[in-house]
C-alpha cells in the first residue's frame, strides 16, 4: 500500500519514496538483516570472480591481437607450456628447489632473528647490545649486498640461503622484539603476585604476549624470502624457477616467464596459507575481527 | 594460620609471645606496617603509615582517589618496593585488581591454577571456579568472559592459592550495579567460608560498611579515621545503624551526606 499525500504547497500528489508504506508520514528506513543482504552469491564466488574476470580481459586480449604474443602470451599458452613443463618435470625440480631455497633461508634468519630478538627483548644487556646495530644494519638493503655475497661465498647456493637468510632476520627480529617488549604490564605485574618464576613469567606471559607480533614479523619475513629469492637466483643459478626464468629470456618465451611467475605467486600464496593456520591455531584466543 | 607466615613475622616480632614450640601465637599479626613512607618525586603519597590486620580480619580501606590507597596496596602485594618503612605480610597471599587481569591466551582453567607449582591441575582449578559459581566457564578463552565471569575467575584465581591474606583493589568498580551487589555477597561468603584476612581497597562506602570489620579512611597519607563496625551479619543497608556509620564515613570523607547519596 502506497501512501499518496497531497504536497501542501504544490498541491500535487505525491509519493513519499524513503518510506512508501508509512502512514504516520514519518520518514522510515527498513532495516534489512544482514543475511539477507548479502544475496545469495557465496563469499567465495565473489572472491574468485575478480581474478578470473582479469584472466577472462587477458584471454581475449590475446586472441584479438591487441596483445601479441611476444610482449606477454596469452592464458591458453601459458597454460599449455605449464602442462608441457610439468609433464617433463622440470616445473617440478625448479619448484622444489626454489622453496627449499627459501625454506632453508627463513630458518636460518628466522633463529638468528628470534634469538637476538628474544635476547635483546628479556635481558636488558642484551638489549644495549643488541639493538643497536640491528637498528643500524636494517637500514640497509640487503639485496645492496648481493656482490659482498658472492666474494664471500661464490656463486653456489650458500649466497642465494644467506641472501634470504639476512632479509628474513631483519622483521622477525623487530617484531619479536616489539612484541615482547609490548606484553601488557598489568599482566607481568599479575604474574608476580601469582609466584611465577623468572622462567615460567617468560613461558607463561612474555612469549605468549609476544606470539601475535612474532606472527606478524613471519608474514613479513615470508614476503622479504621471497623476494629475496628472485634476486638470488638471478645469481647464476643453475637450477630453480630463477633459473628457468633466465633461460626463456633468452629465447623471448614469454610464457614461460609467465608461467614462471605464477608459480612464484603460487607458492607465496601458499605459505602464507600456511602463516594462517599458524594463526588460527595459536591465536585462537584472540577474538578476531572478520570485517564485515 | 600458615607456619610460613609465623615464619615471616617471627624474625621482626621477637618480644610477641612464643609457645612452648617457639611458634608465634595465633594472636600475631596478618598484615604489620610501621612508618610506611613512599615518594613520587616531591609529593608524599604515604606519610609514616602504622598498619595493623589481624589474621582472618576484614579490613575496608576507603578514600578518595589519589589519596594513597592502591599505592598502600601495591607495597603489601610486593610490587613496589620504591618505600621506606617496616612491612610484613603474610608469605602465602592473593591480589584480585579492578580488572581481572587474566592471561587471554589461557582458558579460564589454566588461569586459574597458573603459578601453582606442578603440572596444571584442572580438578583443582574446577573446585575453585564451582565455588565461584562458574565452573561452567572453565574450558573457555578469558576473552569471551563477561565482566563479572573474569572477575569471578580472578576471585578464583586468588582463593586457590589458600592466601592468609587477600588483597582486593577496587575489585568491584568496573561491574554494573546488579552484578556488583552478587560479587560483594560472593566476596563476603568466600570470606567467611576460608577465614583469610582481606584488605579491600575501595572508594564505596556502602560497600566498606556492608562488608569489613573495620573500614579505614585514608587521607593525606595517612589513615585519618578507623571504624570498627560490630553489626551482625548479614547487614542490612536500610538499618538504622548502617544509615548512622555510612554517614560518619561520609563526613570522613569530606562529603556531607544528605547532598551526596553515594561515593
Amino acid at each position: 500500500m502506497r501512501s499518496l499525500q497531497r504536497d501542501p504547497i504544490l498541491n500535487i500528489g505525491r509519493i513519499d519514496s524513503v518510506n512508501p508504506r508509512g502512514m504516520t508520514g514519518l520518514p522510515l528506513q527498513t532495516i534489512t538483516p544482514a543475511s539477507a543482504r548479502r544475496g545469495s552469491i557465496p563469499r567465495w564466488v565473489r572472491r574468485f570472480s575478480g581474478p578470473v574476470l582479469l584472466v577472462l580481459i587477458w584471454h581475449v586480449a590475446s586472441v584479438s591481437g591487441v596483445l601479441p604474443g611476444e610482449i606477454l602470451a596469452g592464458p591458453a599458452t601459458v597454460i599449455s607450456s605449464a602442462v608441457k613443463l610439468f609433464a617433463t618435470g622440470e616445473l617440478q625440480e625448479a619448484m622444489w628447489i626454489s622453496l627449499r631455497r627459501a625454506l632453508s633461508g627463513l630458518a636460518i634468519g628466522g633463529t638468528i632473528g628470534v634469538t637476538l630478538a628474544v635476547v635483546a627483548g628479556l635481558f636488558r644487556l642484551g638489549e644495549d647490545l643488541i639493538d643497536a646495530p640491528m637498528q643500524m644494519l636494517r637500514t640497509v638493503p640487503n639485496v645492496a649486498l648481493i656482490p659482498l655475497l658472492i666474494i664471500w661465498f661464490g656463486i653456489g647456493e650458500t649466497p642465494k640461503v644467506a641472501l634470504i637468510a639476512l632479509g628474513t632476520a631483519f622483521p622477525l627480529y623487530l617484531n619479536v622484539y616489539a612484541g615482547i617488549r609490548n606484553v601488557d604490564s598489568t599482566l607481568i605485574e599479575a604474574g608476580r603476585t601469582l609466584g611465577l618464576s623468572r622462567l615460567a613469567m617468560i613461558r607463561h606471559v612474555i612469549l605468549p604476549g609476544a606470539l601475535p607480533n612474532a606472527l606478524v614479523g613471519l608474514r613479513y619475513a615470508l614476503g622479504i624470502a621471497w623476494l629475496a629469492l628472485v634476486f638470488g637466483e638471478q645469481i647464476n643459478a643453475t637450477a630453480g624457477i630463477g633459473y628457468l626464468m633466465a633461460n626463456a629470456r633468452e629465447f623471448f618465451q614469454t610464457d614461460v616467464i609467465v608461467v614462471c611467475l605464477a608459480v612464484y605467486a603460487l607458492l607465496g600464496l601458499a605459505v602464507d596459507f600456511m602463516v594462517r593456520t599458524l594463526e588460527k591455531v595459536f591465536l585462537a584466543w584472540r577474538p578476531a575481527f572478520n570485517g564485515t | 594460620m600458615a607456619a610460613s607466615v609465623q615464619r615471616n613475622l617471627k624474625i621482626v616480632e621477637t618480644e610477641t609471645p612464643v609457645d612452648v614450640l617457639g611458634r608465634a601465637k595465633a594472636t600475631d599479626l596478618a598484615v604489620r606496617v610501621r612508618g610506611l613512607t613512599r615518594r613520587f618525586g616531591e609529593r608524599e603519597v604515604l606519610k609514616d603509615l602504622d598498619l595493623d590486620i589481624a589474621p582472618g580480619e576484614f579490613v575496608a580501606l576507603l578514600g578518595a582517589s589519589g589519596c594513597g590507597k592502591s599505592t598502600l596496596l601495591r607495597i603489601l602485594a610486593d610490587l613496589d618496593r620504591e618505600m621506606i618503612g617496616e612491612v610484613e605480610v603474610p608469605v602465602r597471599r592473593a591480589v584480585a585488581f579492578q580488572a581481572p587481569r587474566l592471561m587471554p591466551w589461557k582458558n579460564v582453567w589454566r588461569n586459574v591454577v597458573l603459578g601453582l607449582p606442578g603440572r596444571p591441575d584442572r580438578q583443582r582449578a574446577l573446585t575453585a571456579l564451582e565455588e565461584v559459581g562458574i565452573s561452567h566457564r572453565a574450558d573457555q578463552w578469558p576473552k569471551v568472559l563477561s565482566g563479572g565471569e573474569a572477575q569471578r575467575t580472578s576471585l578464583a584465581r586468588a582463593l586457590v592459592r589458600e592466601p592468609d591474606l587477600l588483597l582486593l583493589d577496587e575489585p568491584f568498580a568496573a561491574l554494573d550495579a546488579l552484578t556488583r551487589i552478587k560479587a560483594q555477597d560472593l566476596v563476603g561468603e568466600l570470606w567467611q567460608r576460608h577465614g583469610c584476612a582481606i584488605l579491600l581497597v575501595t572508594h564505596d562506602v556502602e560497600e566498606a560498611v556492608l562488608l569489613a570489620d573495620r573500614v579505614l579512611v585514608m587521607k593525606d597519607g595517612v589513615i585519618a579515621h578507623e571504624e570498627h563496625i560490630a553489626m551482625r551479619r548479614p547487614r542490612d543497608v536500610a538499618d538504622p545503624a548502617f544509615a548512622r556509620i555510612r554517614g560518619d564515613l561520609l563526613d570522613w570523607l569530606g562529603v556531607r551526606h544528605g547532598k551526596y547519596d553515594n561515593d
